[in-house]
């Protein structure tokens, strides 16, 4: 039912209706983060099929054991299994807030990083000519007033996903990220406006800069204020200073602080394992185990907006079922799309699993992609966010609208 | 030297091609002056102006200038190295070590941290040289191998050549962080790249697949015939140490073979399938590293092809019928891919988007793509047509490209005619901005469009940087000014004169004006 109102609240704001609605909406603001994993990474080893015979024979080197036996999955039920390297997350497995979506990917079949990523961020798989990633375009079509910290990416360079018209603030890396800097001088702010006034681009990103940074640090000094439990990852001590976890919580809390901060984005790379991934140990391993405690670091910055938030992650493609010729595997086809948050009806693998024998996989041999990444953000995008059909077709145009299992990808 | 009606025809299919064509600092329509083609040469085909740059100009005249710097620039081993640049070359050791010495001080310093290691994990002490072994033996050679491409990018009279390098080695990226490919970025940019970017595509080509860099970093030293058993020696060995067993490759890996055609030849449109991705690795098998060289030391490259690691069978790749030939086979593969029409046109793109505009004329690809063909893949060739290109030349594409953090870097650092003693504080500015020096982790290298740059944590820190910077080197914004010559506008230099003195400078460095090129 509450969908069903958000529904019909996204379509009055599109012709541009209540506002005392939109009041009403932003008193406790949906949020939407994607995290995404550059490289691909191996979803097999994510989660793993245990239940599936061929999962084990076809990967003598790198396959997990069973949920049960040392260094094992932990059981998600029967037929899969999340890595060991995942513990961190499996408190929100078990709390109900942690689902994911196996066999997904995009449906174009090409098997180069660069395309890939690039039909996952313009959100118009065999389309390169799209201009705009979707996540701009869904700022646009979002019900509710545009401010210069809707949106957030992290990192020092702009992403695919957010190119657009629509403003985006951004978030560096490090500690020092929220730092006070030249460009915070007002002095020179005045003089920069006055010298990129001809240059209609740069304007634009310098009322972009100025706007979004000084919105961020109003934010961050009250979370600063606020008193906080003893933080394991924080920015103190030159190891995990700059980690992804560090990161990710700074992330975290700037969008619990601010309250028009409804979108933002971040990735990691580092995923293409094609020599020794490992298993339980090793360099996926650690890589994951990095991943997860990133993950949870950023739900815990998000305290109490988590139950208001969807964080997915996501992958351009999957990895070969066989292990290679070096204990790696090489680029696949399907994957594991994860979401994580309040809203998620968690605690389940959605997707339909199409097997692991030679016949069920896409060209003899990676998991075939069965759902397709676009019918998993929709429900999001419009049971979470509100977002109606309209706004739904402008964000991921031409996508397949209909997902059999979309209705129990959210809490009712 | 242009002609007039060429120049006009250009523009119009210039126009009707591209929305991203559009208008830089000078007027549509109005023929750059001399000394806007100077500066826009020093921008494109340089880092930007220096002091001296700005001097030799005024005493010149822009055009005879100009006329000299263009002939110069196309045969950089006719331009006499500045004995200060010789000479620190020369103090890098990085520079002077061949690939065994290279890989074994890497091995090295590998062994004594492991060691370390286990010392200490069973309570022993530790000496603390051999704890901090690779940052103390091999991080310096790759801060070294940073310092020779910032020193030349910064002070090489071979301006053209140095850009060029930049180009060619992001075309065929490696990455310092993985593995021993941290010692040996240095000699696979002059061994495998700087010596190719006037010569043949094919040789370049060749080189970086042999080089051990490549190897190791796209994975092909590993890729072996499906069932690949070690010799018998080797075997035992192995016998009874199962975590040297699990390292022992058992069959193929596709990682070169795929960015091979997607990334260095073909492109990813250019018409191949996974199963020719397959073929390939199967046709590259055995194009590896000689280690036991490596271990024994000695001159000369590791490139080494071991047949009994090469699958023998046949072969079918991109319709070719390919019998069992060895080593030939792969090179054959390669002549192949150098002189496929699809990767003189992936090429041309590049270039053209590197040296012109984000979505480049479609009139000068395909011109480009032409002389490719026609020259045989010489690049001095395509290159010298890109610089003679009417589009090159156009009004449009002056100030048309968005600097990446490293061309701001770089051309700030010649602007104040900064000298560089210790490249730290760069390579920290560079990683900060996304940027890394041989940091790109991934094959594609960095890309050079103002989509994948401009946002607001990059202005963030390039006005931090034009702060500190001017605050470093008080020249003043007169001085700099001078030196910019014509690459700063009319509309620009007002503004300025307006702005209060002590923000002048760093207002300068920040402006739209230095931000693109």
């Amino acid at each position: 039912m509450l969908r069903r109102q958000i529904l019909q609240m996204g379509a009055c704001t599109l012709a541009g209706l209540p506002v005392g609605l939109l009041r009403a909406q932003q008193t406790r603001p949906r949020k939407l983060v994607v995290v995404m994993l550059r490289g691909a990474v191996d979803g097999l080893s994510v989660v793993a099929p245990h239940g599936e015979r061929a999962y084990a024979a076809s990967r003598p080197a790198i396959a997990l054991a069973p949920p049960g036996a040392a260094d094992g999955l932990l059981k998600l039920d029967n037929l899969f299994g999340l890595h060991p390297s995942l513990g961190m997350l499996k408190r929100h497995w078990d709390g109900g807030s942690l689902a994911f979506v196996h066999a997904s990917g995009s449906p174009d079949n090409t098997r180069s990083h660069f395309d890939a990523q690039d039909y996952l961020e313009s959100g118009t798989p065999g389309r390169k000519s799209t201009p705009d990633g979707w996540m701009n375009r869904l700022l646009t079509a979002l019900p509710g007033q545009p401010s210069p910290t809707r949106a957030i990416s992290q990192g020092s360079a702009p992403p695919r996903i957010f190119a657009g018209p629509a403003s985006v603030a951004s978030l560096g890396l490090g500690p020092k990220a929220m730092d006070r800097r030249a460009i915070d001088n007002p002095a020179l702010q005045a003089g920069l406006a006055r010298l990129y006034a001809n240059d209609p681009t740069l304007n634009a990103t310098l009322a972009d800069t100025t706007a979004g940074r000084s919105e961020m640090a109003r934010s961050m000094a009250e979370a600063d204020r606020e008193p906080r439990a003893m933080d394991p990852t924080a920015d103190a001590g030159a190891q995990s200073a700059r980690s992804f976890a560090a990161d990710a919580r700074r992330l975290g809390q700037l969008i619990r602080k601010d309250v028009h901060t409804q979108l933002a984005f971040t990735s990691v790379g580092g995923w293409d394992t094609h020599v020794n991934q490992g298993n339980a140990q090793g360099q996926l391993a650690n890589k994951l185990a990095s991943l997860g405690a990133g993950l949870d670091a950023l739900a815990d910055g998000l305290g109490d907006a988590l139950r208001d938030t969807v964080i997915v992650v996501l992958s351009e493609f999957g990895r070969t079922v066989r292990q290679n010729g070096n204990g790696g595997t090489d680029h696949g086809r399907g994957n594991v799309m994860w979401l994580l948050g309040g809203p998620v009806a968690g605690g389940q693998v959605l997707g339909e699993w199409p097997g692991l024998d030679t016949a069920a996989l896409a060209d003899g041999r990676d998991l075939a992609v069965r759902t397709d990444f676009r019918q998993v953000l929709a429900p999001v995008l419009q049971g979470h966010l509100g977002l109606s059909d309209a706004g739904l077709a402008l964000v991921l145009p031409e996508a397949p609208t209909a997902w059999a299992q979309a209705g129990r990808l959210l809490r009712g | 030297m242009i002609s007039r009606r060429r120049s006009l025809a250009g523009l119009s299919a210039l126009a009707a091609g591209s929305m991203a064509w559009r208008p830089g600092m000078a007027a549509v329509g109005a023929a750059p002056t001399a000394a806007e083609r100077a500066a826009h040469a020093l921008n494109r085909l340089a880092y930007g102006p220096r002091p001296s740059d700005a001097l030799a100009i005024s005493q010149m005249g822009a055009g005879p200038w100009l006329d000299q710097f263009l002939a110069q620039q196309l045969e950089p081993r006719l331009i006499p190295q500045p004995p200060a640049l010789a000479q620190r070359l020369a103090s890098l050791q990085v520079l002077q070590m061949d690939q065994s010495a290279l890989l074994g001080r890497y091995r090295d310093a590998l062994k004594a941290a492991r060691e370390a290691k286990r010392e200490q994990a069973q309570g022993m002490a530790v000496d603390a040289d051999a704890q901090n072994a690779v940052r103390n033996q091999v991080r310096p050679l790759v801060a070294e191998a940073a310092t020779a491409r910032l020193v030349r990018a910064v002070h090489s009279p071979a301006q053209l050549e140095e850009v060029l390098v930049e180009f060619w080695f992001n075309h065929f990226n490696v990455f310092a962080g993985k593995g021993p490919v941290s010692v040996l970025v240095a000699d696979y940019e002059s061994r495998a790249i700087r010596p190719h970017v006037l010569g043949r595509f094919r040789d370049m080509l060749g080189a970086t697949a042999r080089h051990p860099a490549m190897l190791h970093y796209l994975d092909n030293e590993r890729s072996v015939v499906n069932g690949y058993e070690p010799p018998r020696a080797a075997r035992r060995l192995i016998a009874g140490q199962p975590e040297l067993k699990a390292r022992v490759p058992t069959g193929l890996n596709e990682n070169y073979a795929r960015e091979l055609m997607e990334l260095h030849t073909l492109g990813v449109d250019g018409g191949y399938t996974q199963r020719d991705v397959t073929e390939l690795a199967r046709i590259l098998t055995g194009w590896g590293i000689d280690q036991r060289q490596a271990l024994q030391g000695g001159h000369g490259d590791l490139f080494r092809f071991d047949a009994a690691k090469h699958d023998a069978g046949n072969k079918v790749w991109l319709g070719h019928s390919v019998g069992s030939a060895g080593q030939a086979e792969g090179e054959r593969a390669l002549d192949v891919l150098a002189a496929h029409p699809a990767t003189a046109r992936h090429l041309a793109y590049k270039l053209a988007q590197a040296f012109v505009a984000d979505v480049p004329p479609p009139s000068l690809v395909s011109r480009l793509a032409d002389r490719f063909t026609s020259s045989a893949g010489d690049l001095k060739a395509v290159t010298r047509s890109l610089i003679e290109s009417d589009e090159f030349w156009s009004a449009e594409a002056m100030g048309a490209k968005f600097k990446s953090p490293y061309q701001y870097l770089i051309s700030s650092l010649r602007a104040v005619d900064a000298p560089i003693a210790q490249p730290q504080a760069l390579l920290q500015a560079l990683a900060q901005a996304g940027q890394p020096l041989y940091g790109a982790a991934t094959p594609d290298g960095y890309k050079n469009t103002a989509a994948a740059w401009r946002n607001p944590e990059a202005l963030t820190q390039r006005v931090q940087w034009a702060t500190t910077l001017s605050s470093r080197y008080p020249l003043g914004a007169q001085a700099l000014l001078n030196t910019l010559g014509a690459s700063v506008s009319a509309a620009t230099r007002a503004t300025l004169a307006g702005e209060p003195a002590p923000q002048q400078m760093a207002l300068l460095l920040a402006s739209p004006d230095f931000m693109k090129r």
